[in-house]
């Protein structure tokens, strides 16, 4: 459990994290969390010859009120999110997901900025950036974009960010009525089935994640929402190809799970 | 005058413990010490092509770099126990190489060692090790291993059965009477593969000192004296005095550290080979591939019964995974660990079981938590709950039908049985009785009729277990194919001023034998513990032992401990006469003095231990000193024995299975400290839980190891345990002077039944009989689909 040699660079500044990426390329990568990145490097499945620690980046910390919603800077950990009066005032969803990531040391480690641009598929963030609209505020050689999370996510462990760009914050909008349901791996304790539900009246927003390699909306159940009363039923509808397979979860049962815990997110 | 006996002393050995000061292999840093690292094969089974070392020779800090063709490759770890085919035919006992040579047997097996002046450089040039492989098809599964045509793990002989044995009554006598039977419950299922998962890493230190021509081997084991042995005698052949193995603290065993590993072999041969000190701690991935592992049984069973629910015979065949190699007590665990145990606390009149033991393309199984009677006890506990389910009984109702009557193994005698053993004492339904009281089991059962009205799926469980412990009676284990005595040493070494050190073959790694020790010998001898101390884990130190697993530390362990005490005082008694001027008759001996009878003339513990090292004054014809040695060799195993029970609710829409309730009456004979006992019965139940619900080690057809990591391979967490309620009855063993029986395992033997007969139980008017543990929800939610 020893990783392979690297070269450590704190990064001071946005604009510098970015010169260095572009400067040392594939062999660079961004260190916030390092909770997803070294543990795949002591297992030396992931060896990067440099590592640019954003950690210190001044104002990638912040959780700010912005009108209607909520910026969130990406180097805030799961704790700080957690705990954010804010966050759990006007967007009590992400604070009761975060809650359940992880243990202690790895909530109060791992960032939200980090765990999207890593897009494990079995993420709890991905199923609820999705079900709130969030953006995701991207900075890279050629500047500042935004990008709309349900462009994001492409594939397993893969986004729609370039390799010159970082996450530099996620804007949220505040939402009154949200849950996520969560069916947890025994092993890993991430989700086996993530389900985040936002509603607004009669229409909803279901974000899901750990049932196929991206995380997606699951946009069938949210057409049969107001009218059919077992719209959960939808809630693989279109993917049977693309269910993910393991040993505590073969298509078949996640696929059942899917329904099931998009019912309870619906019902909550 | 303060006793300690039967107290819940709190554990002295936490005071290291708790501030992360314990002494572990891997905390020691020697001068001159080098790190070393291991190239492991990717395949399960593979011809090596070639392996290229000369980069990894070139790289940065390296020292040396071995492989199967260096002098090493040709020396092997043995197998510490022999079982035979029951055709005669000797039992297969393949070589384990220290590194594999030509081939590779299993997943992880190491190919080349790799020393270095730091753990970093010795992991950097590992990789640099050229390793040219063919892959060859493998076999992972005991049953499939002996299908016709199974790739076979050793060449030399015509099938991969290590042996094919069987114990208990004539099988066509058996099959009679099933065939005749008023009923006959049939099982077929996997007791599938656990990996031990202590926390602690097995961890290596070898240091040959040129000057002196002695070894010392640190290492994480639970029996030094054994690994010297096994070390010196059979896979070295290095003079057994010049060697030194020690183990300080170790952080938990399981039975995983029983073994004499490859490593500790290798790291001493190439010690001496380089002339400095090596290390070695293995890494988490490391221990899930090359930790000896436990279970993986393949099972098909069949219980008769007359018309009133009375066990007529028991016939059972399985197979037994031993993994690529023999490990040290491997081919003792599914037979003489297994098949002795097939009675239970029933009074079954005809059994037979018949293992066949293949080689497989995995890492070897051996003891783990229990050691072949966790297996043997889901075997009985499942197919009796079963039963009754089919003939429509109340399990509690069919178990009282079937139990053995008390009997207390003094004025009454001991009970035998059909596979061998002899129980020494025991009441079966009192431990069931108390059991079923403690969880109001009436009361459950209406609750669990009116849950099911409303949709809720409630189910409970019970399992009423025996084990044997306390191993073992050397010439009995001899005859059964042990390679070596099973007694123990007790050396009690009474100092000058009074205070004592106590040493004892037994080795503590997580049992509290600091304190449990300690209480007894001060209770014994009438003195503070304060004035104990207990050591262990030092073949220097110790003169002998077997270690611990097998529940035996105090049961034999203690016993060898209390025969030097009575040498103590029997020559203390001599001193004490001669100073009170009196006839040693007339003298007794309590709270640390002997007195004359009778009158008030008396000297203390103190006063004669210093009158043995300061023998102006002194008896004539006693040899000064006082320090005793003692061999303790059983005479029997000792048989503790408990009710588990366990209330689970199953969640209909994912099939997710929750503990709700936990009850464990044991019954360990006498307790010495009922804090600790609760402690073990706590943590092995909590490792029978997570057999039940969660671990299990999946390798896929390739013999990749599918839960190679904590990602995958789940452990229990507290939250997926429930209270523990723990009670107890009080049989004392009728055969060691303390009436012990032994409680490390117990917990680990009577919970899995209990919570998948209670998983069943709630599922068995959806018509399910059995699933395959672990239960998951997957499982459960198919099982209930079908
Ligand atoms: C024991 C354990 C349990 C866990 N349980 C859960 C769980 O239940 N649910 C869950 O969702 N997660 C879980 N995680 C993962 C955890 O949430 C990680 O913290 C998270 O996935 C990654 O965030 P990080 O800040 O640690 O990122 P890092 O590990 O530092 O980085 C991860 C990847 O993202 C890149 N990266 C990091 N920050 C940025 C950025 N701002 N812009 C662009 N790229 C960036 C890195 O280069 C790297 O490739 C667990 C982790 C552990 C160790």
């Amino acid at each position: 459990m020893i990783p392979a040699k690297f070269e450590y660079i704190k990064a001071s500044s946005v604009s510098e994290a970015i010169g260095l990426l572009e400067k040392h390329g594939d062999d660079a990568k961004i260190l916030s969390g390092g909770h997803s990145l070294i543990p795949a490097m002591k297992l030396r499945l992931s060896r990067p010859e440099v590592l640019i620690d954003i950690n210190g980046i001044s104002g990638m910390n912040s959780i700010t009120e912005d009108g209607n919603e909520i910026l969130i800077g990406a180097n805030c950990t799961h704790a700080d999110i957690v705990n954010s009066d804010l966050i759990n005032s006007e967007l009590n969803i992400l604070a009761s997901t975060a809650k359940h990531i992880g243990d202690i040391q790895v909530r109060n480690r791992g960032t939200i900025g980090g765990s999207l641009a890593h897009a494990d598929p079995a993420a709890d963030y991905p199923a609820v950036v999705l079900a709130c609209d969030a953006k995701i505020e991207v900075e890279g050689k050629s500047g500042k974009r935004t990008i709309p999370a349900t462009e994001f996510f492409l594939g397993i462990f893969t986004t729609a960010l370039a390799e010159d760009e970082i996450i530099t914050a996620i804007r949220f909008p505040k939402v009154a009525n949200g849950n996520y349901q969560k069916f947890f791996q025994s092993a890993s304790r991430f989700a086996v089935v993530g389900v985040a539900c936002v509603k607004d009246g009669n229409s909803v927003k279901v974000g899901v994640t750990g049932v196929a390699g991206t995380p997606y909306r699951a946009t069938a159940v949210e057409d049969a929402y107001s009218g059919s009363s077992d719209a959960a039923s939808h809630a693989v509808d279109g993917l049977e190809d693309e269910l993910m397979s393991d040993h505590f979860a073969d298509e078949e049962y996640r696929a059942h799970l899917a329904k099931v815990m998009v019912k309870k997110a619906l019902e909550a | 005058m303060e006793t300690f006996i039967g107290k819940p002393v709190k554990r002295r050995e936490d005071n290291r413990f708790l501030k992360g000061a314990g002494k572990y292999t891997d905390d020691i840093k020697l001068h001159g010490m080098t790190h070393s690292a291991f190239v492991r094969s990717p395949y399960a089974h593979a011809k090596i092509v070639s392996v290229d070392t000369s980069a990894a020779e070139k790289a940065e800090g390296v020292v040396a770099v071995y492989t199967g063709s260096d002098a090493c490759g040709t020396i092997g770890v043995p197998c510490g126990w022999q079982v035979d085919f029951k055709n005669g035919e000797t039992m297969r006992e393949p070589m384990h190489p220290l590194l594999a040579k030509d081939k590779i047997r299993h997943l992880g097996e190491a190919v080349a060692f790799v020393i270095a002046e730091t753990l970093e450089l010795a992991r950097d040039a590992a990789e640099l090790v050229d390793v040219k492989y063919e892959a060859l098809p493998a076999v992972t599964c005991p049953k499939k291993a002996m299908a016709s045509g199974a790739p076979k793990v050793h060449d030399e002989w015509e099938d991969n059965a290590a042996f094919d044995w069987c114990i208990g009554n004539d099988r066509a006598e058996v099959e009679a009477a099933l065939a005749n039977a008023h009923h006959v419950t049939e099982m077929t299922y996997k007791n599938h593969r656990l990996a031990p998962n202590a926390i602690e890493p097995r961890s290596y230190i070898a240091d040959y000192d040129v000057n002196a021509d002695k070894w010392t081997l640190y290492t994480s084991t639970q029996n030094p004296h054994l690994v010297r042995l096994l070390l010196c005698a059979f896979a070295l052949g290095i003079p057994e005095h010049k060697v030194r193995v020690v183990s300080y603290d170790v952080g938990g065993g399981f039975g995983s550290k029983i073994y004499h590993y490859t490593e500790e072999a290798l790291l001493t041969w190439a010690s001496k080979e380089i002339g400095r000190p090596i290390k070695w701690t293995s890494d988490r991935t490391e221990a899930f591939l090359t930790d000896a592992h436990g279970r993986d049984h393949i099972v098909h069973s069949k219980m008769g019964f007359d018309k009133d629910g009375k066990i007529v015979a028991h016939l059972t065949d399985e197979f037994c995974a031993m993994g690529a190699y023999l490990s040290t007590f491997a081919p003792a665990v599914p037979t003489y660990l297994h098949g002795t145990l097939f009675q239970g606390v029933y009074t079954t009149p005809l059994i037979h079981l018949n293992v066949v033991a293949p080689f497989t393309h995995t890492v070897p199984v051996d003891a783990y938590r229990g050691a072949g009677r966790p297996e043997a006890t889901y075997l009985l506990e499942r197919i009796i709950s079963k039963a009754a389910k089919e003939m429509d009984m109340d399990p509690a109702e069919l178990r009282f039908k079937n139990f053995i009557s008390p009997f207390n193994g003094t004025t009454e005698p001991g009970y035998q049985t059909q596979v061998a053993l002899q129980y020494d004492s025991g009441n079966y339904e009192g431990v069931l009785k108390r059991g079923l009281e403690m969880l109001g089991y009436e009361d459950f059962r209406k609750e669990q009729a009116e849950a099911r009205k409303n949709g809720k799926l409630l189910g409970v469980g019970i399992s009423t277990y025996i084990e044997g412990c306390g191993i073992a009676p050397s010439a009995v284990v001899g005859s059964l194919g042990a390679r070596a005595g099973l007694y123990e040493v007790g050396h009690v070494r009474v100092q000058p001023t009074g205070k004592v050190s106590v040493f004892t073959g037994a080795h503590s790694h997580g049992q509290g034998h600091e304190t449990v020790f300690a209480q007894f010998v001060a209770d014994k001898l009438g003195i503070p513990m304060d004035d104990i101390d207990i050591v262990h884990g030092d073949t220097d130190q110790v003169a002998f032992g077997m270690g611990t697993y097998g529940s035996r530390s105090l049961a034999v362990g203690g016993s060898a401990i209390i025969k030097s005490i009575e040498k103590v005082l029997e020559k203390g008694a001599k001193i004490a006469a001669h100073k009170l001027e009196a006839a040693e008759e007339d003298l007794e001996y309590a709270e640390g003095k002997w007195t004359v009878k009778g009158t008030d003339k008396s000297i203390s513990f103190g006063d004669v231990s210093l009158t043995a090292y300061v023998p102006h004054d002194y008896p004539e014809g006693v040899e000064p000193g006082l320090d005793f040695s003692s061999f303790y060799d059983p005479t029997n195993f000792t048989y503790p024995f408990g009710t588990h029970i366990a209330v689970v609710e199953v969640c209909s829409d994912t099939g997710k299975v929750e503990i709700k309730r936990f009850v464990a009456c044991d019954d360990v004979g006498n307790v010495m400290n009922p804090m600790i006992v609760d402690g073990q019965i706590h943590g092995g139940v909590v490792q029978g839980i997570g057999q039940a619900l969660l671990e299990e080690v999946v390798y896929d057809g390739e013999g990749q190891m599918v839960t190679g990591s904590y990602m995958d391979y789940a452990m229990p967490r507290a939250d997926d345990i429930p209270m523990i309620e723990t009670d107890r009855t009080t049989t004392p063993c009728p055969h060691n002077p303390l009436g012990v029986k032994g409680a490390g395992e117990a917990g680990a033997i009577g919970s899995t039944p209990a919570v998948v007969n209670a998983v069943v139980d709630a599922l068995s008017h959806l018509g399910v009989t059995d699933i395959q543990m672990p239960v998951t929800p997957k499982r459960v939610w198919k099982a209930m689909q079908s």
